[in-house]
C-alpha cells in the first residue's frame, strides 16, 4: 500500500464540512422527511386554559370523521398504564391529561388519521368541557401558603414548592459580609425564553406488529438515554427499541426532554400496527416544550475597601412550570448554578435555590447552556458591573483585582469546583486592546457632556462544561460518560461511531479530525455515524457543551488504543521490536531509521492479512470515557452601544469576543459556533421573551410575538482567541458552543446600563427593549 | 382542483384540495423534502421557494395559487452535475450549521443576486431578513452570498 497524498487534516485545520454536501442540495434527512408506506399522521389537542378541571371529553364527532383512525385520550393511555411518564428531574408528567390541566398548551387528546389535514380537522370536533381554576402564574404567589395547589395528582405534594437546594458555606459567607466595607446587591430576573430551533420537535414511530420492534425516528439530542427511558416507561424490551435521531434542525437543549407526543405516537403505532408521524407546529413548540431560565435572582457581593470581593450570596426562586421537567443532573436540581463565583477568587460563597410549580409549560432546560451556568454567569457579571458603579471603580479594574490568577490553577472554588485551567487576564487584555477601551472611555465622557449616551459593557465569564465525572453527574441515574467505536477497514478507511449526536455542530467533520490527529488516517477517509441506537455505542448525547469534552475525548482515546495495536503490527512488518517503533502523522518508523516505515494504511491492511502470530485480527475498538473533571472555557466579551434618547433604542456599535476553549479542533467551526452563540445571547438580551398574562395565556406563542434576531438587527462580531489547553482532556480541548450564549447577555445589558449609570439606573431586566430603556430614562427625568 | 405547475423545469400536474399548501404539495406530493417547514406563519422563511423568480413563503401560499407558474426549490439549484455558485459558497464560507434554514436562505439569495449582482453587506442583510437562522449568526451567510455574487460576476 502506498502512502496517501490526501491531507490528514488533524487538529487546527479547517476542512469544509462533510455534512454540507447533503444540506446544500436539499438532501438532508430530518424527521419530517421520513415518509413511510402506510403511514398515519397524528395531531394533538391542547388545553386552552392554564388551570382547569376536565369535566368531560366527547370524541364521538371526531371519531366519526372520514379518515380518522383513532382518537386517544388520557383514559385510553391510562388503560395501558401510560397516562403518566417520568421527567428528567424524577417528577411525573401527564402524557395526556386525565382530570385536570395545569398549563395552557397541555396535551389533552390526540387524533390519528390518514392525513395530517384530517387529523387537524378532527381536533376541532373534540368537545372538552373545562371547569376553570385559579391560575398561578407568578412563582412568588405559588409559594404563598394560600396559593391554589397545582399538583393535586401527587399525594405527598401539599404546596407548590418543589425543592430547596443550597451550596457553599453559609456561616463563612455571612462572616465575610459582616466584615465588608461595601455590600452591593442586585435583584434581577432572567426571564423565560425558548430555544426555538428552526426545526420543531417530532417523531415517526414504526412498531412492527410481527416482531414487536419499535423504530422511532425522533428529534433527540440524546437517543441512547431516550431509548432506555422508553424501555422503562413503556415496559418494552430495550433491544426491541431503536431510536434514530436523523439530521436535527437545531437543538439548543429543546430536544433533550421526552415529550408526550413521542409517547402517544409510539403507543398509537403499537396499537394500530402502522407507522405514525407526529410533528408539532411552531405554536405547539413554543407553548409546550422545554423553555429555559425563568430565574428570579437576588445576588449580594461583599467587598473590602480596596475592591476585593470577600463574599458572594445568592437566593433564587426558580419557576419550573407545572411539571418539574428540568433536564439536570440528578444531584443538582438547580444545575450548575453554584459556578456563580465566575472568574473571581471569592473566599466565601453561598447560594440557595427554591423551585416552584406554576401553571406554565414545564421545562427549565439548558438552552445553549451547561445546566444553569447561564443564569449564574449573568448574575455575577451584572453584580461586578454594579459593584464598579457603586464604588466608583472602573469595571475592568475591579475584574483585574479579583480574577483567579493563572498560577492558581487548578483552582478550588469556595463551593468546591476545581477549575482546570485559565488565564483570564490575558483574555481580558486582548479584548480591551481590540476594542480600544481607553479611547472609548474618553469618547463616552465627551458624549455624556454633550448629552449623548453610549455605554461599554464587559463580561469576563467562566463556564463549566463537559459533564461527568459520572459519579457526580447522571441523568435519571445514567452516568454522564460518552463513547466512541472505531473500525479501521483493510484499505485504511475508517468508520467512527459515537454516543453523542450533532444538531448542526459539525461532528461528521470534527470528530473525524480528532481521529485523524491521533492515527494519521485522513479525516476525509473517516465516516462518522451517530444518532442510531442500534448502530452506535451507548452515550448520554449532545447538550451542555459535552460533545468535545466527553465524546471527543472518547474518540481520541479509542484512536490511541488502535494506535497501540498498530505499533505492534508495524514492528512485525518492519521486523523489529515494538519498543523501536516511533509514530508520527500516520507513519510508523524505526527509531533512528525514518526511511524504514509503514503507513497506517499499510498497518490496517496487515491487521487483516499479515498479523503477528497469536494476535487478534482486525483493527477495531471502543472506548467509554468518564471524564475526571469538567472543562472550564472562559473569555471576555465587550459591547459598545449607543442609545437614542428619543426612543430608548440601543444599537450595538461594536462587539469584541475573546474565547478560550483550549485547543481548537476546526477553527472555522469554532468561529461559527461563536457567531451563533453570540447571536442567541443578543436575542436573549434584546428580544426573546416568553411571558404570560394573568390568566396564564402564553404571550410569545408564534414568531410574531416571540421575536428572534434576524440578519437585520444582529450585529457583526469581531472574534479573537487565546488558547489555554485543558490539562486533563486527551487533546486539551474544552467545550465552546455555549460560551457565547452564556457570556454575552451580561455584556449587552452591562453596556446599556453603563450608558445609563450617570442617571442612577442600575437594573433593567432582559429583554432590554427600547420601551423599557425609555421608561427608565423618563422616570429619572432625563427625557 | 387540477393544477399544472412547472417545478424545477418539469411540468407537474396534480388534482389537489384547494386548501393544500404549496409546501405540502412540494414535500408530500412531489417528494421534494428539501423545502422545510419552520413556523407555519411566514415568520421564519425556512419554506422559501421561488415562484416566477420571486421568493415566496410556501407555508402560507396555496398550491392552487402556483397553477400555471414556475416554482423553483433547492432541488433545482444544481445545473447538470455542478453546484450552483450559491451552494458552493455556503459550503466554503461555512454559511450553514444544522442546514434547516439553508434551502430557503439560498433561494432568497438567488432572487437577490438576480436583481442585484453586487450587493453590499447591508443589501444582503436586508434581503435575507425574512429568513431566520438560529445557528450561524448570519455573518457567514452574508459572506457566502457576497462570495457567490463575486463568483457569478467573474463567470459572466
Amino acid at each position: 500500500m502506498s502512502e496517501t497524498q490526501t491531507p490528514i487534516h488533524g487538529l487546527g485545520h479547517s476542512p469544509r464540512r462533510k455534512e454540507d454536501d447533503r444540506f446544500i442540495r436539499g438532501k438532508g434527512n430530518y424527521v419530517d422527511d421520513v415518509i413511510l408506506p402506510n403511514m398515519l399522521h397524528m395531531a394533538v389537542l391542547r388545553s386552552p386554559l392554564a388551570h382547569a378541571r376536565i369535566v368531560s371529553i366527547d370524541t364521538s364527532q371526531a371519531q366519526a370523521l372520514e379518515g380518522v383512525v383513532a382518537v386517544i385520550t388520557g383514559r385510553d393511555m391510562a388503560a395501558h398504564n401510560l397516562a403518566w411518564m417520568p421527567t428528567l428531574s424524577a417528577d411525573t408528567q401527564a402524557v395526556l391529561a386525565l382530570d385536570k390541566v395545569v398549563f395552557q398548551g397541555q396535551e389533552v387528546a390526540a387524533v390519528v388519521a390518514e392525513s395530517a389535514y384530517v387529523a387537524h380537522d378532527a381536533l376541532e370536533l373534540i368537545d372538552v368541557e373545562y371547569e376553570p381554576l385559579e391560575p398561578v402564574v407568578d412563582p412568588h404567589r405559588a409559594l404563598e401558603p394560600d396559593a391554589p395547589l397545582i399538583r393535586e395528582d401527587k399525594p405527598d405534594q401539599k404546596s407548590n414548592h418543589i425543592f430547596h437546594w443550597s451550596q457553599g458555606d453559609r456561616a463563612a459567607t455571612d462572616k465575610a459580609f459582616a466584615e465588608a466595607a461595601t455590600v452591593v446587591s442586585l435583584d434581577t430576573f432572567y426571564p423565560r425564553c425558548h430555544p426555538s430551533p428552526l426545526e420543531t420537535c417530532g417523531c415517526v414511530a414504526d412498531v412492527n406488529p410481527a416482531t414487536g420492534k419499535a423504530t422511532i425516528w425522533m428529534t433527540s439530542q440524546a437517543p441512547h438515554a431516550h431509548r432506555t427511558l422508553f424501555a422503562l416507561v413503556a415496559g418494552l424490551p430495550e433491544q426491541n427499541i431503536r431510536i434514530i435521531s436523523p439530521d436535527i434542525g437545531g437543538g439548543f437543549g429543546n430536544k433533550v426532554p421526552i415529550y408526550p407526543g413521542y409517547v402517544v405516537a409510539t403507543a398509537a403505532s403499537l396499537l394500530l400496527g402502522r407507522p405514525v408521524k407526529w410533528v408539532e407546529d411552531r405554536t405547539e413548540n413554543l407553548i409546550s416544550t422545554g423553555f429555559a431560565r425563568d430565574y428570579h435572582m437576588t445576588g449580594e457581593m461583599a467587598l473590602s475597601a480596596d475592591g476585593k470581593i470577600l463574599g458572594l450570596r445568592s437566593k433564587v426562586i426558580a419557576d419550573h412550570g407545572a411539571f418539574n421537567a428540568a433536564a439536570q443532573p440528578t444531584k443538582y436540581p438547580a444545575g450548575l448554578f453554584h459556578i456563580f463565583t465566575g472568574s473571581y477568587d471569592v473566599p466565601a460563597a453561598y447560594c440557595e435555590v427554591d423551585g416552584a410549580y406554576t401553571n406554565k409549560a414545564p421545562g427549565g432546560i439548558a438552552y445553549r447552556c451547561s445546566f444553569r451556568v447561564t443564569e449564574a454567569s449573568y448574575l455575577i457579571e451584572r453584580l461586578v458591573q454594579k459593584a464598579a458603579t457603586e464604588t466608583g471603580m472602573d469595571p475592568v479594574e475591579l475584574r483585574r483585582r479579583n480574577f483567579i490568577q493563572k498560577d492558581q490553577f487548578p483552582y478550588r472554588s469556595a463551593v468546591g469546583w476545581v477549575y482546570d485551567s485559565g488565564d483570564y487576564q490575558r483574555a481580558l487584555d486582548l479584548a480591551l486592546e481590540k476594542l480600544g477601551y481607553d479611547e472609548l472611555r474618553r469618547e463616552q465622557k465627551e458624549k455624556w457632556e454633550r448629552g449623548e449616551l453610549m455605554g461599554i459593557g464587559v463580561a469576563s465569564f467562566t463556564e463549566v462544561v463537559g459533564a461527568g465525572h459520572g459519579a457526580d453527574f447522571d441523568i435519571a441515574g445514567l452516568r454522564m460518560f460518552d463513547s466512541a467505536e472505531l473500525r479501521v477497514h483493510p484499505t485504511g478507511k475508517a468508520i467512527l461511531k459515537l454516543g453523542v449526536k450533532s444538531q448542526g455542530q459539525g461532528h461528521e467533520t470534527t470528530f473525524a479530525q480528532i481521529v485523524a490527529s491521533q492515527l494519521g488516517i485522513p479525516a476525509s477517509d473517516i465516516t462518522v455515524v451517530e444518532g442510531d441506537t442500534d448502530n452506535t455505542p451507548y452515550g448520554l448525547g449532545t447538550y451542555a457543551s459535552r460533545s468535545t469534552p466527553v465524546g471527543g475525548a472518547a474518540a481520541a482515546m479509542v484512536a490511541r488504543k488502535l494506535r497501540d495495536k498498530a505499533v505492534k503490527i508495524a514492528a512485525h512488518l518492519l521486523e523489529t521490536s515494538e519498543e523501536d517503533i516511533e509514530y508520527s502523522e500516520g507513519r510508523f518508523f524505526v527509531r533512528g531509521a525514518p526511511d524504514r516505515a509503514k503507513t497506517i494504511q499499510d498497518v490496517a491492511f496487515a491487521a487483516y492479512t499479515n498479523l503477528p502470530e497469536g494476535m487478534e485480527p482486525g483493527l477495531e475498538g471502543v472506548h467509554y470515557y468518564d471524564p475526571p473533571n469538567m472543562t472550564f472555557p472562559f473569555g471576555t466579551y465587550c459591547v459598545v452601544v449607543d442609545i437614542d434618547k428619543g426612543t430608548g433604542q440601543w444599537k450595538t456599535r461594536k462587539m469584541v469576543a475573546v474565547d478560550d476553549c483550549g485547543v481548537r479542533i476546526n477553527p472555522m467551526i469554532v468561529e461559527g459556533q461563536i457567531h451563533g452563540g453570540l447571536t442567541e445571547g443578543f436575542g436573549i438580551a434584546a428580544m426573546q421573551l416568553i411571558t404570560f398574562d394573568e390568566q396564564g395565556n402564553c404571550i410569545g406563542s408564534n414568531f410574531t410575538d416571540y421575536l428572534l434576531p434576524t440578519s437585520w438587527e444582529t450585529p457583526s462580531f469581531e472574534i479573537y482567541e487565546t488558547v489555554t489547553p485543558s490539562p486533563h482532556h486527551p487533546i486539551g480541548a474544552k467545550g465552546v458552543g455555549e460560551s457565547p450564549t452564556v457570556g454575552s447577555p451580561a455584556a449587552y445589558v452591562n453596556a446599556v446600563l453603563d450608558a445609563l449609570a450617570p442617571l442612577g439606573i442600575t437594573n433593567i431586566d432582559m429583554p432590554v427593549t427600547s420601551d423599557k430603556v425609555w421608561a427608565a430614562m423618563h422616570e429619572k427625568g432625563f427625557v | 382542483m387540477l393544477i399544472s405547475v412547472e417545478v424545477n423545469g418539469t411540468e407537474r400536474k396534480a388534482d389537489v384540495e384547494p386548501r393544500l399548501l404549496l409546501v405540502h404539495f412540494l414535500r408530500e406530493e412531489l417528494g421534494l423534502t428539501g423545502t422545510h417547514i419552520g413556523c407555519d406563519t411566514s415568520g421564519c422563511g425556512a419554506c422559501t421557494v421561488l415562484v416566477d423568480g420571486v421568493p415566496v413563503k410556501s407555508c402560507t401560499y396555496l398550491a392552487v395559487q402556483a397553477d400555471g407558474r414556475r416554482v423553483e426549490t433547492v432541488e433545482g439549484l444544481m445545473n447538470g452535475g455542478a453546484l450552483h455558485p450559491i451552494q458552493e459558497a455556503f459550503k466554503q464560507e461555512h454559511g450553514l450549521q444544522c442546514g434547516f434554514c439553508t434551502p430557503g436562505m439560498m433561494l432568497t439569495a438567488k432572487a437577490l443576486l438576480a436583481s442585484n449582482p453586487d450587493p453590499s453587506e447591508e443589501d444582503v442583510r436586508w434581503a435575507i431578513s425574512g429568513n431566520v437562522c438560529r445557528c450561524t449568526g448570519y455573518m457567514n451567510i452574508v459572506r457566502a452570498v457576497r462570495s457567490a455574487a463575486a463568483q457569478i460576476g467573474s463567470q459572466s
